[in-house]
């Protein structure tokens, strides 16, 4: 570190004498040539995150267009806000966002809670070999596809063969196998156990590593004290994993409207359309579908924007009160 | 674990028990699924009607497997998955390795542009459609390169690769400029063989990634057979049976063949051909992971 410094002050002070624009282009093109290896290996990406991250926002002027892809961008239409006023005013509109938020809401808080648990637990099991076993079983789910694990749900839930039918009808809780994926009260919570199953053991891994830092003397001050497991957990654990738990907390929050159309796409079927639709599917089917790229976009943008506003919320409620922040 | 020198209390051993009971379940809960599929996959497809199959095949054959890799469209989708995973992976670490050094280099100008600009695409994104049009406008759709170029950079892999690469010793990269190597040999003699375990675990993000993607396939490329990846195709044939008529577009494609012959055993055949190569790479790559993941959710 210091020998470059120590160049780049060399530098700086040859040229102070005279602080002239002509000698200020020149130290930059110096430092340039100095470091064209640099801009060499970074500048080609630069372009290539503008091209694939910063374009499409571009897109977003479609939303106030009656847009029309044959033409170009001078000839476009301009119609204001008349597609988020025809959004706004369209009934299932509320009924997707109803859907979006319902989800997202389960999702947040089962996808947050239950993972904290079972690392707790985890970390209590006192079998080394089984610890390990039920860790890395664990994980296997998340690296499944959503339509290996879609397959797989709906082979678990259905009426024949399926485990879950079996169970309980040999348990005489029900007398007839329940038909799950075609009842739509039922879909949010069906996404919200799949998720749970795949995800559970993969967001645990944060938690189990955080729990791994906490200082031992802790506990064997606490056991003197006479503090039993549960009270050690209650005391120790959970407050020294709190930095993590809120860090993962306001992140989560960011991206809950945002939560995909993936589990909603691949478990959802004509029957259950009113409680499986959500944003994100509602562009894809009135949006591209359809071809009406205005009100697609429209959607988009509502999307983003709820997102954005969220995170912030999110991030200034908890500077507020935890004096913890991600930005 | 630290527990074991005291006695331990009644309280402890209850605990104990309902802990053990506890992860027995979550351990079933897990494996289950993926051990009917496999049983299901292994059993004769007529007699699977019947049901009743829940870890052993009644009937045990090959045939299913036999079936499956018969159909063209499966053989097609294998190759296109196949060289996705390999080709996306390698351009994705070697694009955020790259990007890493360079804003892990205290003395790099273009450092702080560079940083802001990545993070921000993480809170943001233009969305479904303009992304479509942008595809369209770059002539990437009906192409093999719609797959891997528009993800190749994620701001999340650059940012745990930087992270890496800061806990190294500078003193490595002065030495080496002193003996005269310029940035591209320090990055490729010096950073590159000390960042193995951090691009491991990228590789493995990004490998099950783009092993796992089936809907830029169906968003671009759904009609262009020889692009079609396997995760479309076990999309295409699970969901035709499940929705009765069909995900498929014409009457003539594997999904509609496919079910038309046997439905349970082969659509479970196929499922295990799509999950098992994760399965045989994932336990190698654990201890990479979990570390990786781990720095990632502190530093990002």
């Amino acid at each position: 570190m210091e020998t470059l410094t120590e160049k780049s002050a060399s530098a700086k002070k040859s040229s102070d004498p005279n602080p002239s624009t002509q000698k200020r282009r020149n130290r930059i093109w110096d430092s340039m040539k100095q470091q064209k290896y640099l801009y060499l290996m970074s500048l080609p990406f630069v372009v290539w995150v503008f091209v694939f991250n910063y374009l499409p926002l571009w897109g977003w002027t479609m939303a106030f267009q009656n847009y029309k892809p044959a033409r170009s961008f001078g000839d476009q239409e301009w119609v204001g806000f008349k597609h988020f006023v025809e959004l706004f005013s369209d009934d299932r509109f509320y009924l997707v966002l109803r859907n979006t938020l319902a989800m997202s809401l389960m999702g947040l808080v089962i996808g947050f809670i239950v993972p904290i648990f079972f690392a707790i637990l985890l970390n209590e099991m006192r079998g080394m070999f089984f610890k390990r076993a039920v860790q890395t079983v664990s994980y296997l789910p998340h690296f499944v596809s959503w339509v290996v694990v879609a397959g797989i749900i709906t082979k678990m839930l259905s009426t024949d063969g399926g485990i879950i039918n079996d169970i309980l009808v040999n348990l005489n809780i029900i007398d007839q196998p329940i038909q799950f994926m075609a009842k739509g009260n039922l879909f949010w919570y069906i996404v919200t156990a799949s998720d749970m199953w795949k995800e559970t053991g993969w967001n645990a891994i944060i938690y189990l590593a955080a729990i791994t830092g906490i200082d031992q003397e802790l506990y064997e001050a606490s056991r003197v004290d006479g503090a039993n497991r549960w009270r050690q957990m209650w005391h120790i654990t959970l407050p020294g994993i709190r930095t993590t738990i809120s860090v993962l907390f306001i992140m989560s929050i960011g991206h809950l409207i945002s939560i995909g159309f993936e589990k909603q796409f691949l478990l959802g079927n004509s029957l259950v359309t009113d409680y499986s639709e959500v944003l994100d599917l509602y562009a894809l089917n009135y949006g591209l579908n359809m071809g009406r790229f205005s009100y697609g976009t429209a959607i988009g943008i509502f999307n983003s924007v709820v997102s954005i506003i969220l995170l912030f919320t999110a991030n200034g409620l908890f500077k507020k009160f935890t004096k913890e922040s991600i930005m | 674990m630290a527990n074991k020198a005291f006695n331990a209390t009644r309280g402890d051993k209850v605990f104990d028990i309902f802990n053990i009971l506890a992860m027995t379940l979550v351990l079933i809960v897990t494996l289950y699924p993926f051990l009917n599929v496999l049983a299901i996959s292994l059993n004769n497809s007529t007699d699977t009607v019947r049901g009743g199959i829940y870890l052993w095949p009644r009937e045990f054959t090959l045939q299913n497997y036999k079936t499956i890799f018969q159909y063209e469209g499966l053989l097609q989708g294998l190759q296109v998955s196949i060289l996705r995973t390999i080709v996306g992976t390698l351009l994705g670490l070697i694009s955020s390795s790259m990007i890493a050094f360079t804003l892990s280099r205290p003395d790099f100008k273009l450092r702080k542009f560079v940083s802001t600009a990545l993070a921000l695409t993480m809170y943001f994104s233009g969305g479904l459609i303009p992304v479509y049009i942008l595809m369209r406008d770059l002539n990437l759709i009906g192409t093999f390169w719609v797959y891997v170029l528009p993800g190749m950079i994620s701001a999340f892999n650059v940012f745990i690769i930087r992270s890496f690469i800061d806990g190294l010793p500078y003193a490595l990269q002065e030495s080496a400029k002193l003996d005269g190597a310029n940035d591209f040999k320090i990055y490729y003699k010096i950073i590159l063989p000390l960042c193995k375990p951090v691009l491991a675990t990228i590789a493995l993000f990004l490998a099950v990634g783009q092993w796992n993607a089936w809907f830029d396939t169906y968003l671009y490329n759904g009609s262009k057979a020889h692009l079609t990846t396997l995760q479309y195709e076990l999309m295409k044939v699970l969901q035709s049976t499940q929705q009765g008529s069909g995900a498929g577009r014409n009457a003539n494609d594997m999904a509609q063949q496919m079910t038309q012959i046997s439905p349970e055993s082969i659509k479970m055949a196929i499922t295990i051909v799509v999950t098992v190569p994760i399965l045989i790479v994932y336990p190698f790559l654990q201890k990479y992971f979990v570390g990786g993941m781990t720095l990632g959710a502190v530093k990002a």
